[in-house]
């Protein structure tokens, strides 16, 4: 592995003179600086025209900029040989752009090939990515590209993207063209893929909603090509930094940060809670010095059964299995609090359940502590 | 009406006819291709020289071809070169036009992968736009071959070393001869309803991918 590089943007412009704006150039680049570590994923996001793909472009000098630097590991890109540059960056864009005449095999050792690599390495290397992005070689190595899906074909790109094993990704809106379903699964296939690979990327994308799910850290631009705000998703929702910024992000962004959070990030409270077989005199008396008046049974093993009110406890005897109703849903600490929020409304219930994997009742998450979290004061959780 | 026993016994003149007019064709749409495609090329690095070299093809597109062998003559005498420059010169049109649409039709965006995958602009000709073109080049070298043996047999006019089959159609219409103007005029339009066909299919042979459709 080349491993990953940082990137930097340090006073980066770019102008298109009047004629040039006038037959519809993309948008101009103002003092643009920001810096990406090593194996983050970057999301540059604006309305269109604000000049992100041109941001990017720049980055493999598909565009030239007019002032400002961009380093990649402390180099100036603008010092670097061009195709050579381009050799150790991954491309990949909406309409992907395979080559028509090439089977998949082929398309994705673009690079491999270009560098000069030997037949044999080649081949390996085009069979090791179709299985890393998930299509069989042995079916798809051998067709063309014009007889995949729309999304089977944006696997190819990134797999032809991979090939070389660039230390850079550079991606323009690269779920785009696909249906929302098959988005969402493309999306969710290239996280768990950038954890094992760490690569630095820039993802370009309009949709906010894919820039807070994609991005560790999020670029907003906006129309002339100047950064608006530069943070984490988190830190972008909790804290828009202009009036631009919390229009863009939407007057959902309360809501839209409940699903960058997890169960994991909130400290469940205790419950009161008994087992079958417990005496019931004991519960009643511990469930009465608590807010909540509600005792959680629980199975010897600790997965929860249910809950039983205080007053419908027998003052004598012991507790029983029946005595509880299940009605609150169960979380474990991969729920999204968006997910968790919408469970709880939808048992129209206040507490939810949270277990480990094993099951076994750890604490409680109410309604409000989710609505705590979200709070625009609450303190960002990286 | 047909002289059945004529044409027998001219079998062997009509196989020499042919193959002379195959080879003046071979050799016109050989020449004009090569030279088509490094003027293509041309146009494709140096756009300013594309509007020009297509205007004059187009130009000398239009020069009727009797008038053309005829205006040779005095230059080149009877030579081969009087044959072979007019055909050569009306397939540049028709071989510049499809190369370079062909060239035209690549898809923007395979053009920016390749660069973006670093593609220097030599070798993006040759590996990607080049074979991309490669379905209308095999379109253009059917019109430019069809064309040519029909232009063969006009040929015939600069005596009976040239015109293939079009001899036939001279030297009969000379005698008012119906079935040497017959035995002239229908190989040629079989031999170039014929080449057409093996053009068909040598051009599906070399772009499998373009009739690629996605499979169940």
């Amino acid at each position: 592995m080349s491993g990953a590089a940082t990137v930097a943007f340090e006073h980066v412009t770019k102008h298109y003179d009047a004629r040039a704006v006038a037959a519809g150039a993309p948008g101009a680049i103002n003092d643009l600086s920001f810096d990406v570590p090593a194996g983050k994923i970057c999301v540059l996001v604006g309305p269109s025209g604000c000049g992100k793909t041109t941001s990017l472009k720049m980055i493999n000098r598909l565009i030239e900029p007019t002032g400002g630097r961009i380093l990649l590991d402390g180099v100036d890109v603008a010092t670097r040989e061009v195709t050579e540059l381009r050799r150790g960056i991954g491309y990949v864009i909406q309409q992907v752009g395979l080559f028509p005449h090439q089977t998949i095999a082929e398309n994705v050792a673009t690079v491999p090939r270009l560098l000069g690599w030997p037949d044999e390495r080649r081949r390996a290397r085009s069979e090791e990515l179709l299985a890393l992005v998930g299509l069989n070689p042995l079916i798809y190595r051998d067709r063309y590209p014009a007889q995949l899906s729309g999304g089977e074909r944006q696997r190819v790109g990134v797999a032809r993207a991979l090939a070389a094993d660039p230390p850079i990704m550079l991606m323009d809106e690269p779920f785009g063209a696909v249906d929302p379903i098959v988005r969402e699964r493309l999306q969710n296939e290239f996280l768990r893929l950038q954890e094992g690979l760490a690569k630095t990327i820039i993802f370009v994308t309009h949709d906010i909603d894919e820039a807070i799910k994609m991005g560790d850290l999020v670029v907003v631009m906006e129309g002339g090509g100047r950064l608006a705000q530069f943070g984490s998703p988190d830190a972008i929702l909790a804290h828009p930094a202009t009036d631009f910024v919390a229009r863009f992000v939407g007057a959902d962004r309360g809501l839209k940060r409940l699903a960058l959070a997890r169960i994991r990030d909130l400290r469940p409270r205790p419950a009161i809670t008994a087992r079958p077989g417990d005496d019931t005199a004991d519960a009643r008396r511990r469930v009465s010095s608590d807010p909540l008046p509600y005792l959680l049974v629980l199975e010897p093993d600790g997965r929860p059964i249910g809950w039983v009110s205080a007053p419908s406890l027998p003052a004598v005897g012991v507790i029983d299995a029946s005595m509880a109703t299940a009605m609150s849903p169960v979380f474990d600490a991969r729920t999204t609090l968006k997910d968790a929020l919408s469970m709880l409304l939808a048992a129209d219930v206040q507490a939810g359940l949270v277990v480990d994997d094993r099951g076994a009742f750890v604490g409680l998450v109410t309604a409000d502590m989710i609505a705590e979290r979200i709070r625009p004061t609450s303190a960002s959780p990286t | 009406m047909i002289n059945w026993g004529w044409i027998v016994e001219h079998l062997d003149e009509l196989a020499g006819r042919t193959a002379q007019h195959v080879g003046l064709a071979a050799i016109a749409v050989a020449v004009g291709f090569a030279i088509s495609l490094g003027l293509a090329i041309l146009a494709a690095r140096q756009r300013l020289t594309r509007g020009p070299l297509v205007t004059v093809a187009g130009i000398v597109y239009t020069i009727p071809s009797l008038a053309l062998f005829a205006a040779l003559v005095p230059v080149t005498g009877l030579s081969i070169l009087t044959a072979e420059v007019p055909l050569v010169l009306y397939t540049l049109l028709i071989f510049l036009r499809n190369i370079l649409a062909g060239i035209d039709s690549v898809a923007p965006e395979v053009l920016e992968a390749a660069d973006a995958m670093g593609y220097q602009r030599a070798t993006r000709l040759v590996r990607v736009e080049l074979p991309l073109a490669v379905p209308l080049i095999v379109a253009g070298v059917r019109l430019a071959t069809v064309s040519t043996l029909g232009l063969v047999t006009i040929s015939g006019i600069l005596g009976d070393r040239f015109g293939g089959l079009g001899f036939f159609i001279f030297e009969g219409y000379r005698h008012s001869f119906a079935t040497e103007i017959l035995l002239g005029a229908v190989p040629s339009i079989l031999l170039a309803i014929g080449v057409d066909r093996l053009l068909v299919i040598t051009g599906a042979r070399l772009t499998p991918w373009a009739g690629a459709r996605p499979s169940a």
